[in-house]
């Protein structure tokens, strides 16, 4: 019953669940790497045969430094182009020339630098964030407003980017990633800079992406892993070296490996041994 | 909208909680009801006069929600221009353009004066490589820090850069107007150069980035013709108006060029 809708101001009601939403999906997985290669510079291969497939959910990947995640994530949101191997989004293949504009509409990415201009303020940038991806003009101020308000900006919406605080510039960077109501979020250390209140509802605000989103979470605290991601990507020097839930990487782990947590002994475990974990799963 | 609305019996119906309709009505009913305003406030008419018990519920849900919009409603109006110009030039631009004015006034300051080049005009001399510059401060991967961010975004490519060029030459063009005007050098004899030199910016652009598209075509101006005039203080055949079907020409491929590949700007600079 929906009695009291009526009381309002003018509503521009939609329905709740559009054709759009129910429509079955044409593809396996959101993301599905093959082969994929990523060189940078001249000579070094970042990502170096990666096999891949992510769903709806929240993977954390996890790697130590140089291990080719951020160069992963930037081929992800098709700023880089895969050397070699296929990569798919939402069963797309995006390896070619060619714009991938639908693709990308569905994107949303933060990348590892973040960086913005000055001037604007938070609404401003993410307003302009929002034209940049394409989303209807008349939905730009409700979304931009919807995304200030998740990552807890909504007080401060309308204050110049450079009276924000680092944990907050982070949060503006969440917000322009999510406005465009992305099925595929690729965020490249978003828990830098935040203290650890925000760390907590940054973990909540993954989960409730998660449960119709494909998050792919680049970071090297094991800890934010433990707690906000279904799944645990580990890569190191451009390769799959543990793809499982966070049950899983711990029982790599024994009591011999280093770590503070049995998911870090575990993660340590496999960066030991690649190899032979490789077998295990 | 000429929709067919809901009728008197149904809202009533609806209004007393539904339960004297048909599971069908209430559902079409309740779907009109999202769409359509007037049956809305024909809705709420009916429960404020009829149905007590509702519209005190109604009443208490809005008392309870009435503090917390008093807070969030207060969305202030954006400053009227930012927004707009923000989708024609990135803020890093403004500096760039502010220069590329500046030195077409200064070269306009030395051709009145009548000092330096003799008989050659600066305005002219400068005119082709100008916007150049503004088209690189456009798309500049060390000057622009949103650039990764912009590299991933679906307006990214040629619709954007094509944009941000036009905002340049819109701002370059009118001054160097009355630079020429001043001087009373022919429209023609610096704007065409001055276009072919931009499309040719964009053209080389889609293969090398832009940044260093604008950097080897304002070398090879440089080398060609600046220098060379200036050291003979004669206006070379390039800027003369013999030369004006070559620079047609010259626009034409390099407008045909962007063209061709459009499909190259979407990703433009970031793997280089």
């Amino acid at each position: 019953m929906t009695i009291g809708k009526n009381m309002g101001k003018e509503h521009h009601m939609t329905s709740a669940v559009s054709a759009a939403d129910i429509a079955p999906t044409a593809y396996a997985w959101e993301i599905q790497a093959t082969g994929l290669k990523v060189r940078v510079g001249r000579k070094r291969m970042a990502v170096d045969g990666l096999d891949l497939s992510l769903g709806i959910g929240v993977h954390g990947l996890l790697g130590p430094n140089g291990a080719g995640k951020t160069t992963l994530i930037r081929t992800l949101a098709t700023v880089l182009r895969p050397t070699e191997g296929s990569l798919e989004l939402f069963g797309e293949s995006v390896g070619g020339m060619g714009e991938h504009r639908a693709v990308r509409r569905r994107i949303g990415y933060l990348p590892q630098e973040f960086g913005y201009y000055k001037r604007f303020t938070v609404r401003e940038f993410v307003e302009y964030m929002a034209w940049l991806k394409e989303v209807p003009k008349a939905d730009i101020p409700a979304a931009v407003q919807r995304a200030v308000e998740r990552v807890g900006l909504a007080d401060r919406a309308d204050e110049r980017m450079k009276a924000l605080s680092g944990g907050m510039v982070r949060r503006v960077g969440i917000a322009q990633a999510i406005v465009n109501d992305p099925t595929i979020l690729l965020l490249d250390e978003p828990t830098v800079g935040l203290d650890p209140a925000q760390r907590l509802r940054f973990r909540e605000l993954l989960q409730e992406l998660g449960t119709d989103t494909c998050v792919l979470v680049s970071t090297h605290l094991v800890e934010d892993v433990a707690a906000a991601c279904t799944d645990v990507v580990v890569f190191a020097e451009g390769r799959l070296v543990f793809q499982g839930p966070p049950d899983e990487l711990v029982s790599v782990g024994g009591p011999e490996h280093v770590g503070d947590s049995p998911l870090e002994r575990g993660y340590s475990a496999l960066l030991l041994n690649p190899e032979q974990a490789r077998g295990t799963w | 909208m000429s929709v067919e609305h809901a009728s008197m019996r149904i809202i009533e119906g609806y209004a007393h909680g539904g339960t004297d309709l048909a599971a069908d009505e209430v559902w079409a009913v309740e779907a009109h009801l999202e769409a359509c305003r007037v049956c809305r406030d024909r809705l709420s008419a009916v429960v404020s006069a009829k149905v007590p018990a509702m519209a005190s519920l109604v009443d208490t849900v809005w008392s309870g929600l009435e503090p917390q919009l008093a807070v969030t409603a207060t969305m202030p109006r954006g400053r009227r221009w930012s927004a707009p110009l923000s989708r024609w030039m990135t803020p890093t631009m403004v500096p760039w353009l502010a220069m590329v004015v500046g030195v077409t006034l200064l070269a306009l300051l030395l051709d009145l004066s009548d000092t330096g080049s003799g008989e050659v005009s600066l305005v002219l001399l400068l005119a082709p490589v100008l916007p150049v510059l503004g088209v690189a401060a456009s798309w500049s991967r060390g000057l622009d820090p949103a650039y990764e961010l912009t590299a991933s975004v679906p307006r990214a490519g040629l619709y954007l850069v094509l944009r941000r060029t036009a905002s340049v030459l819109g701002v370059v063009v009118p001054v160097l107007l009355v630079g020429g005007w001043v001087t009373g050098v022919m429209v023609a004899q610096w704007l065409l150069p001055c276009l072919a030199f931009t499309s040719t910016t964009l053209a080389l652009g889609g293969v090398v980035g832009v940044t260093r598209a604008a950097v080897v075509l304002s070398t090879v101006w440089a080398g060609m013709v600046v220098a060379p005039t200036l050291a003979t203080s004669r206006t070379t055949f390039a800027l003369q108006t013999d030369g004006l079907p070559a620079w047609g020409l010259i626009l034409a491929i390099g407008i045909g060029v962007v063209i061709a590949r459009r499909g190259a700007y979407t990703v433009l600079g970031a793997h280089r």
